[in-house]
């Protein structure tokens, strides 16, 4: 019967080529933009880590001054430096691991790179301590990290990324060659292999859906070299003297500026951690060093990118303006469909005059508005495929990111077939409910 | 034009004027709500920065390591820079305007003040940062050469210094003082002491968005001195905005011959001109889309107008014979078609200036966007009126050309 109505939907489909073409449109440009906006949105809210995104933790503490205390506020969004090295010190973890961006000098030249022509260039950075890598199940192409004893002896090791072993070393296994970093010699322990995270979740202070950071170095050396940080910082209590010569970034000062992650494999170590923070809090407190009531955060990587509304306003807003667009074009099938079916009523009165049942004429519209719905999902699939062309030429850093993957492609063809569907039940409603008697009458 | 026949009919087509009345509904309130956003757009791209963009090129560069010798590298490179031919003035800076990274201070009235009254973004500049940059004093005067505290003394551990004077916007100043005459008076932001206000310009816009709209132009201007490892950037105002490309180039090799082991950063060394460009890059594309959808839905909404009302032709072509062979004229049948639109439209858009209302709510809870001034309302009106004209006319032409004689046949 399905290949019968088929066969007559396209019958219908020619007697009517400017109407079905019309509807085919509308679908397609709605199904095109909606599947456009809707990839963009699911590569950018995607889990950057879906192995164990619920097992990474951020922890968030309150130490700020009472100055501008409101109650019920939000902690600050990153830790002291202070802070960090003592939970790192405390170890209470599975894994843990604090870290900040920024930027370092590298001369080619001065190291035992390839090519010697090549001018020094600026990289961005990471210093961080030795769970990064395992944390967060950083793939290496050559070697590994570096040690918490590394760490903890101010060994001046660096990891690089592989677009930087590219450029340095023509991709070649460079492990225990020497880098010139900042004007010092450092010795290359590990190569990184292909690792993008999308959103960067571990860092929402730095560009978001950047490109990974080319140079890692232990977090103790790049204090003791006094390398240049980046993202955001925030002080407090500037009145209060601090005779630190490293000031802001001293491990004393007032300043909010380390991203602290912690592992914790199981629900019940987790919250073992949040009142490990508590006490912790009130232990500071205690000591006179915090003046806010305790106030702590440990969310997972998931509700931490929803806490930092990760996926930029302007994707947001698109999805929604392509779906209200997708709304639209529905409206408009349906009313197509029903003035398509009704003006074939005199004919639908014979078939029910000659038996047939309202629910035959019922699956015969639906198969109708399903195989349009059918042509639209190809059409919008290629408008989707324009679509997402359009928006990797734009400047945004995760314009290259926008391809559509599988799971959209099917999306895109159970989105286009389910709309039509629901655009042509009440127009086919209407057509069965066409009285046969009248119809006949009238011939 | 008798109403009534026209609303009969469509009480018998109840479902069909529900489904146009609903499509012209939705379209209102999404083109209502996108112009407003255009609108929104437009009016940030077109900010007012105070500064002579076209004048001005930027240079950023970075040293390796530590430099030891920057304060004095920075001011032969000055003297470099402002040395060169086509160049007006140059200047040093903490930070500039169109790239999002900024410096920002908090500001209050009085020591002891809980609450800020504004967060404020903090230019550092000396004495050459004002006619470098173009603006204009309003009031006051620039800071004097002696008046400037190097910003290392003012950084370092400890440090007691007072800060004599600082120069703000006339935004800024209207905030803090809204009876005006903000010259010579102080507030309180940088260290323990108050800072006197010497200088207004009129506008000098923040680098980043921080602060919202309202805040887009609390800007002060600080008397620092420093070097070219604060920052990195090197502002250059030339005579001729001809000149710039070749400035620029000149700038980067006598900066490169002044101090080697540093690094220029070619993707930031670019004219102010520019910098705006990328700025506003996102806005830009963002506005381009919004018309897209406006227009597609404009187009989508007429095609499903004439589909219907072709269908409401052929379906009535007898009832339009039969007024015809009545006595009724063409002209007659044209307007029934066009008050039955007219009325359609109307309805749809009065539904649709609720729902553009219940959106903007929407969004303005979401996205921070102000209250959708009433103008849009009438805009959005007066389109979905004329298009709704435009697309019946064909139909209803087709309509009046049926001949009465139609009305005798195939009864």
């Amino acid at each position: 019967m399905f290949g019968y109505y088929f066969d007559l939907a396209l019958r219908s489909f020619r007697r009517n080529k400017a109407l079905t073409a019309l509807m085919v449109l509308a679908i397609a440009l709605g199904i095109g933009a909606s599947m456009t906006t809707l990839t963009v949105f699911h590569v950018l809210s995607g889990d950057p880590i879906p192995q164990k995104s619920d097992k990474l933790f951020y922890v968030q503490l309150d130490p700020a001054g009472k100055d501008g205390y409101t109650p019920g506020e939000e902690p600050a969004d990153q830790v002291t430096r202070f802070d960090a090295e003592a939970l790192l010190r405390a170890k209470r973890g599975d894994r843990q691991a604090m870290m900040t961006g920024g930027s370092v000098g590298i001369e080619p030249q001065r190291a035992g790179a390839q090519s010697t022509s090549m001018d020094p260039f600026y990289a961005d950075s990471r210093y961080t301590t030795a769970d990064f890598f395992p944390m967060f199940d950083v793939p290496f192409a050559y070697g590994t990290g570096w040690s918490q004893a590394q760490d903890d002896s101010h060994e001046r090791v660096v990891v690089i990324s592989k677009a930087l072993n590219d450029k340095l070393f023509g991709g070649g296994n460079s492990v225990g060659k020497s880098l010139r970093v900042e004007g010092h010699d450092f010795r290359l322990v590990g190569v990184l292999g292909d690792w993008r995270p999308t959103p960067r979740f571990y860092d929402m202070y730095s560009d978001r859906y950047g490109e990974l950071e080319q140079v890692f170095v232990p977090f103790t050396v790049s204090r003791d070299l006094d390398m240049s940080r980046s993202g955001s910082m925030d002080c407090w209590d500037d009145h209060k003297d601090n005779d630190d010569p490293e000031g802001e970034t001293g491990v004393n000062a007032s300043c909010t500026w380390i991203q602290y992650w912690v592992e914790l494999d199981t629900p019940a170590k987790a919250d073992a951690y949040r009142q490990y923070l508590v006490n912790y809090s009130d232990q500071q407190r205690a000591a006179g060093r915090y003046e806010r009531p305790t106030n702590v955060r440990l969310r997972n990587v998931m509700q931490w990118l929803d806490f930092n509304k990760v996926v930029p306003g302007d994707v947001r807003l698109q999805v929604w303006l392509a779906f209200g667009f997708l709304l639209v074009c529905l409206l408009n099938t349906v009313g197509l469909l029903l003035a398509k079916f009704l003006r074939r009523s005199s004919e639908i009165g014979v078939r029910r005059g000659l038996g047939a049942a309202r629910r035959a004429i019922f699956a015969q519209c639906l198969v109708e508005a399903g195989a349009i719905g059918l042509a639209g999902g190809v059409l919008g699939l290629g408008l989707a495929l324009l679509g997402l062309w359009a928006v990797r030429q734009q400047p945004a850093s995760y314009a290259s990111l926008a391809h559509l993957d599988p799971l959209m492609l099917l999306m895109t063809f159970v989105v286009a077939i389910v709309a039509s569907l629901l655009a042509g039940l009440l127009p086919a409603w209407r057509a069965c409910e066409v009285a046969p008697a009248i119809q006949l009458k009238s011939q | 034009m008798e109403l009534r026949p026209i609303l009969t009919t469509l009480r018998r087509h109840k479902t069909a004027s529900a489904l146009i009345v609903l499509e012209i509904a939705l379209s209102c309130a999404i083109i209502c709500n996108a112009l407003f956003l255009i609108g929104d757009r437009i009016e940030r791209i077109s900010r007012t920065s105070g500064l002579a963009e076209n004048e001005l090129v930027r240079v950023q560069l970075t040293g390796i390591g530590k430099d030891d010798n920057a304060d004095a590298l920075t001011t032969t490179d000055l003297a470099a820079l402002r040395a060169l031919p086509g160049v007006k003035d140059a200047t040093v800076t903490n930070q500039v305007p169109f790239v999002s990274s900024s410096w920002n201070s908090s500001v209050t009235m009085t020591k002891d003040q809980q609450q800020p009254t504004l967060s404020s973004t903090v230019y550092m500049g000396n004495d050459h940062f004002i006619d470098t940059l173009g603006l204009k004093l309003v009031a006051g005067r620039n800071f004097s050469s002696d008046e400037l505290i190097d910003w290392k003394l003012i950084n370092a551990p400890n440090s007691k210094i007072a800060i004599p004077s600082v120069i703000i916007t006339r935004s800024m100043a209207d905030k803090l003082f809204p009876g005006g005459n903000a010259l010579g008076k102080s507030f309180y932001s940088w260290g323990d002491d108050p800072i006197r206000i010497v200088g207004i310009v009129d506008h000098l816009v923040r680098p980043s968005e921080q602060g919202g709209p309202a805040g887009h132009e609390y800007s002060m201007i600080l008397p620092f001195k420093v070097s070219y490892t604060v920052g990195g950037n090197y502002l250059i105002r030339v005579a001729d905005p001809s000149q710039r490309e070749q400035v620029l180039k000149a700038a980067v090799d006598v900066l490169k011959r002044n101090g080697p082991n540093r690094i220029v950063l070619t993707d930031n060394t670019k004219t102010v001109e520019a910098l705006r460009g990328e700025y506003y890059r996102q806005d830009r594309a963002m506005i381009w889309l919004l018309v897209a959808v406006c227009i597609a839905l404009l187009v989508v909404t007429a095609l499903g107008i004439v589909g219907l009302a072709s269908f409401w032709v052929q379906q009535r072509t007898k009832q339009i014979g039969v007024r015809r062979a009545l006595g009724a004229t063409r002209g007659q049948i044209l307007r029934y078609f066009q008050t039955e639109n007219f009325l359609l439209a109307t309805l749809g858009i009065v539904l649709g200036m609720m729902l553009a209302y219940g959106i903007n709510q929407m969004l303005m809870g979401k996205y921070e966007l102000p209250r959708l001034p009433a103008i849009y309302l009438p805009v959005g009106a007066v389109a979905l009126w004329l298009l709704g004209q435009l697309s019946v006319l064909g139909p209803a032409r087709r309509a009046a050309a049926v001949p009465p004689a139609v009305a005798t046949r195939s009864v």
